[in-house]
């Protein structure tokens, strides 16, 4: 094949990934949208296996076959709760893959006498691709193992880290610098992947569980940048693109992570946000004697006057695995002429989106799930609010705007604006933020503690048995 | 240098798609959107076939071996993990 026809295959593949992400505008022609981009996919890559250049076969025949079964058995054996461990392990491979790739493109060049091959512009992509393969290869490695607790997944604060951290950005320019400046050793390419793999560890350890949908959704724009710099290194515009089209996602879903929670990128890579807890004595001033405990039953009263009802999920009731229950009461309700909505914050859950999947898998239509600018209006309009697993993004001392209040200023649900709340919850502890939260000694609120599981089937018999 | 700049305007007009694209995006589907254009970065897989077909030392086996094996697993995986979570939001429609 000619290399103006590959690449007019290419454009054909970047096209069909363009079209791709434009169908994931609606859960309607999403399905679709996602077909177009595998087909581009496979387009690009049947295309790239024809090329003439390609000589021998079997060492990518051998590595497809082991990385689509790994990749199936992940695909198909993952939990949707452990969906971002799973997009955080695929994106590390993406990285790990690219920083590979150069560095094999870097040797052969070496030792088949083909330095002359050997541009500024593959040296300057080459580091790029070390520096960002290698920190993303493990900075998602350590995100997966926060988010699957094989580390502790509260902010782990080393010492003088930044310092640590800028002396490793330097020594990473510095071997950079190295790269560009002789192309004739391969030397610097491994040790700078060495320190940016090392970089990648240090920069995610310090971050908490709660904070890693920014983490991955960075980490992702990351390995659209790599991938981008990968296609300056070949020559090759389809992974500019794909490489563009990627960075640019991450970067958008970054972005409105950190606007969800009012902090600045900045804030959520460095500050190690999580790591203190409320004192009692703060939580005791506001909770002392105005926390009112009901029961299952008196609730579900509550519920059977209502005729409407917004129930707000939180990640506590993912890890209960109520989904399901939860979504038989909202279905039992409206067998009783109740008006059932759920209410999704932007961060709720472990990554952008997280809870809407959840809720999906349980068969709860996508049109009853409202996000916070939609539904925040009608809490007004509420009989019951029913939060469930939620804690720090129904906090009101959001709208303080004191800046020792680590959430001052986050949007939050306006579920205080309901005629009751009910807060399901097994204990008065502290949100990921560590502040307590005077939600719930409100005048409107009552706490049903317990598992969300528990109480959601206690809601239910309850339910049925008022009727 | 006229290569890099071509590289670089091709890179840049297709940041300025992704935005248009991806910000129409509902939350709804942002986790479908996050590991879809998670298999699209896979596409490195391509510039792996080409670097590891040469194959002049083993050591460059090795690492065109490893590549090829991670970049298929996050293209196959990303695209099937996403697939599985649309067919949730259509089942109800």
């Amino acid at each position: 094949m000619s290399p103006e026809l590959i690449d007019l295959f290419y454009l054909i593949a970047a096209v069909l990934f363009i079209f791709g992400l434009k169908g994931l505008s609606h859960p309607r022609t999403a399905v679709r949208g996602n077909l177009l981009g595998s087909a581009g996919m496979l387009l690009a890559i049947v295309v790239t296996l024809l090329d003439r250049r390609i000589v021998s076969f079997e060492v990518i025949v051998a590595g497809i076959v082991v990385g689509a079964l790994v990749g199936v058995i992940l695909a198909y054996k993952v939990s949707m709760t452990s969906m971002p461990q799973v997009v955080a392990v695929f994106n590390g491979f993406g990285g790990g893959a690219s920083a590979l790739a150069v560095g094999a493109a870097l040797e052969e060049a070496l030792r088949g006498g083909f330095v002359e091959e050997i541009s500024v512009q593959f040296t300057v992509a080459a580091a790029l691709s070390a520096l960002i393969g290698g920190v993303s290869f493990t900075g998602s490695a350590v995100a997966f193992g926060k988010l699957q607790g094989l580390i502790n997944d509260k902010p782990i604060l080393i010492a003088g880290r930044h310092v640590l951290n800028g002396v490793l950005v330097m020594i990473c320019l510095g071997l950079s610098i190295w790269l560009v400046l002789d192309g004739t050793s391969s030397l610097s390419f491994w040790i700078l992947a060495g320190v940016a793999s090392l970089l990648g560890i240090m920069l995610v350890i310090p971050i908490g569980g709660a904070d890693m949908p920014v983490v991955i959704a960075l980490l992702n724009s990351y390995s659209g940048v790599a991938a981008a710099g990968h296609g300056w290194v070949l020559n090759n515009s389809v992974l500019i693109i794909a490489g563009s089209l990627v960075g640019a996602a991450g970067f958008i879903l970054t972005a409105l992570m950190c606007r969800a929670m009012n902090r600045s990128l900045v804030n959520v890579m460095f500050a190690g946000v999580g790591a203190t807890v409320a004192t009692i004595e703060e939580s005791e001033d506001i909770y002392a004697g105005r926390v009112k405990a009901a029961s299952a039953e008196e609730v579900a009263m509550l519920l059977q006057d209502a005729r409407r009802v917004i129930i707000v999920p939180g990640y506590g009731m993912a890890v209960a695995q109520a989904q399901f229950v939860v979504q038989d009461l909202a279905e039992l309700l409206e067998s009783k002429g109740v008006e059932v909505d759920f209410a999704i914050h932007p961060v709720a859950g472990r990554m952008p989106g997280h809870m809407n999947v959840l809720l999906a898998e349980a068969n709860i239509p996508y049109q009853k799930l409202k996000d916070m600018d939609e539904i925040n209006p009608a809490f007004r309009q509420t009989d019951v609010v029913l939060v469930i697993g939620a804690n720090d993004v129904v906090n009101p001392l959001a709208r303080e705007s004191d800046p020792s209040i680590p959430i001052a200023g986050m949007p939050i649900l306006d579920v205080d604006q309901a005629r009751s709340v009910v807060i399901v919850k097994r204990s008065l502890s502290p949100g990921f933020s560590g502040i307590a939260n005077p939600l719930f000694a409100a005048d409107n609120a009552l706490m049903l503690f317990g598992d969300a599981k528990q109480v959601a089937m206690d809601l239910m018999t309850a339910v049925k048995e008022v009727a | 240098m006229e290569v890099f700049v071509a590289a670089l305007t091709i890179f840049v007009l297709a940041l300025f798609v992704g935005f248009e694209v991806i910000t129409k995006v509902p939350p709804l589907l942002h986790t479908p959107l996050m590991s879809g254009a998670n298999a699209i970065s896979g596409i490195t897989l391509v510039g792996t076939l080409v670097t590891s077909g040469v194959q002049l030392t083993t050591f460059t086996t090795i690492l065109g071996f490893l590549a090829v094996a991670m970049a298929t697993a996050n293209v196959v995986g990303g695209f099937l993990v996403t697939h599985r979570m649309l067919e949730m939001f259509r089942r109800k429609d």
